[in-house]
């Protein structure tokens, strides 16, 4: 009589397994069909509403975030599947630096954790062979998240996979801001040791010399899109935010001027196969709109 | 009995009815109660901004005040298809669009927003066929022309932004006419975006910085987001950053339009094509916007 608990354990665990394999195998049948139409290339998602999920369910205050997690976990194994190459997120903005100190520092220590569990061997980064990215002003962090963030990017270096950029300390803003930066130290730091003034009279050749010069000096958008540092990867055809807002909250708005953009009401944690899949049917539709319109050019 | 039924009827006729038709004929708005309570709604709103400037605010009204948007953006799409779906040419479409803008912006301004923005050309519009391209920029000609005395009777200020390099000379003499009879007025301004690209705008205002740090004016450390908002197109208003962006026919994209500017934007995309984008819509999309929580990344 003992036995039974035991064996009525196993038997559901069986059970949970099986249905497991059933909805893995439907799931994956779903992608395949999803395939026959165009794919994004480039996933971005705002995880929005892990707090008002901590309150709803009634969890203390912490909780939201690594249910929060979870469901990254989640979705980054369906980008996986589907054949998505990039994926970004916007884990912590620097706006969110102005919340209570209490709480920027739980969400620091979470963030160390699962940025040092990404280095164990099981973490699913050497399981799907994604290579990681930690865009943002990582300066503004404290130096064992940093040191952490730099040790994924290098243990990762040689991963091709799928490419998983996290934007942690990240303003759209700020980034364009760094990039303008860069560029003009790069263009003009070794002019400043070549600026003589020329005394003697300029003669055209020496003129036309001087205008090809003040054009090299001139900033390009080139100059510009290869200091951004997003431009790891292409813009995002999509992005996805969730918990119902509508706005970008200083996400990517250089990247996203021609993306799809979704926003399904779920709170974040709450967030499952059925918004994405809507998001990439979305995409599909008007993709094919769009090409057409670019075939008319 | 008979009092007390013609008491209420009189309190009804009162408050309701006369109002309610007064209001429905000066906004063209359909009859019905669910219009009525919108725009008193609405109104209540204003006049509590305004009530609440001679008392000290506690937390929550200042939070109440800030619920009419400063700056509205809209991107004007859907005028094909809307004529398509009529069986009418395209720029019978972009006729009714422009008729649309025309009437939306007046009913904007009248009920308290200071700046309009509209998308009307993008550096990307170039590139449809031709006899569309011109029709639109023929468009443009006769409106700048035919609108001038509202402008100016109005007080509205226009100010055009984008890339003036591919404009016709006639359109951008036209242009720079309206923007200097009405550039000293206050308070009120549309901006109109006619070859105008986010990109751009951004690129543009970096190049500027670029070229000031090049010549000594400033230092590389000063550059940041205040220096960028100076040198943006969007420097010629008072209220550059839009709180809200309407983008008609459904599309969710920002196609390009303020990038830099969007970044806390509400975003707000209706199902309706422009032209049928009404009194009643633009009502629907405030009602929405004063539901928002607005946080900036901080906790509320």
């Amino acid at each position: 009589m003992a036995e039974l608990p035991g064996q009525i354990k196993r038997m559901s665990g069986g059970i949970k397994q099986l249905l497991e394999q059933i909805f893995g195998f439907s799931r994956r049948c779903l992608f395949r069909i999803i395939s026959m139409g165009p794919i994004p290339n480039h996933l971005a998602f705002i995880m929005d509403g892990n707090r008002r999920y901590a309150k709803k369910c009634g969890l203390e205050e912490g909780s939201g975030h690594k249910a929060g997690f979870s469901a990254l976990m989640l979705m980054l194994q369906y980008c996986y599947e589907l054949g998505i190459q990039y994926v970004t997120i916007y884990a912590f903005s620097i706006d969110n630096f102005r919340r209570q100190p209490e709480e920027v520092q739980s969400l620091m220590d979470l963030m160390l954790e699962k940025i040092k569990s990404l280095l164990e061997k099981e973490s699913i980064v050497h399981q799907y062979g994604i290579r990681v990215y930690f865009i943002g002003n990582l300066a503004l962090l404290n130096d064992q998240v940093r040191a952490a963030a730099e040790k994924v990017m290098n243990a990762t270096a040689k991963n091709s996979r799928v490419v998983l950029l996290i934007c942690i300390a990240y303003n759209s803003t700020d980034e364009i801001l760094q990039a303008v930066k860069k560029s003009c130290i790069n263009k003009y730091t070794y002019n400043i040791e070549a600026s003589g003034s020329y005394k003697h009279e300029d003669t055209d050749s020496e003129i036309e010399a001087k205008d090809i010069e003040n054009q090299e000096k001139k900033i390009q958008l080139v100059d510009i899109e290869e200091n951004m540092q997003m431009s790891v990867a292409p813009n995002p055809d999509i992005l996805i935010r969730s918990s119902g807002e509508t706005r970008l909250s200083n996400f990517l708005l250089w990247q996203t001027g021609n993306s799809q953009l979704c926003f399904p009401a779920a709170l974040w944690p709450e967030i499952g196969l059925r918004h994405l899949v809507w998001a990439i049917l979305n995409f599909q539709r008007s993709h094919s709109y769009l090409e057409k319109r670019k075939k008319q050019l | 009995m008979l009092s007390l039924f013609s008491v209420v009827f009189t309190f009804l006729a009162l408050f309701l009815l006369i109002p309610g038709l007064f209001i429905s004929r000066r906004l063209r708005l359909h009859f019905s109660l669910k219009n009525i309570i919108r725009f008193y709604k609405i109104t209540a709103s204003k006049y509590g901004d305004e009530r609440n400037d001679e008392r000290p605010m506690g937390e929550k009204e200042k939070r109440a005040k800030n619920r009419m948007p400063k700056h509205v953006a809209v991107i004007l799409d859907g005028n094909r298809r809307w004529a398509e779906k009529r069986g009418l040419g395209t720029s019978d479409g972009h006729e009714a669009g422009v008729k649309r803008l025309m009437e939306n912006a007046k009913d904007c301004f009248a009920m308290g927003t200071n700046t309009i923005s509209l998308f009307a050309f993008s550096t990307e519009n170039w590139e449809r066929p031709e006899d569309e391209v011109n029709c639109l920029m023929a468009l443009f000609k006769k409106h700048f022309k035919s609108e001038m005395p509202y402008f100016q009777r109005d007080k509205i200020k226009i100010s055009v932004i984008g890339n003036r390099a591919k404009i016709s000379q006639s359109l951008l003499g036209l242009i720079e006419e309206v923007e200097e009879a009405t550039k000293s007025y206050e308070g009120k301004q549309l901006i109109i975006a006619i070859d105008y690209s986010g990109r751009f705008d951004i690129l543009q205002a970096c190049k500027n910085l670029a070229t000031k740090v090049k010549d000594g004016l400033i230092q590389v450390e000063d550059i940041d987001e205040k220096a960028m908002e100076n040198e943006l197109m969007t420097k010629c208003s008072e209220f550059p950053n839009p709180d809200l962006l309407i983008r008609t026919s459904g599309e969710q994209r920002i196609s390009n339009f303020f990038l830099w500017q969007s970044a806390y934007t509400e975003l707000y995309f209706p199902n309706v094509l422009w032209p049928d984008f009404g009194e009643a819509e633009y009502l629907d999309a405030l009602t929405w916007y004063q539901q928002r929580q607005r946080r900036f990344g901080r906790r509320v």
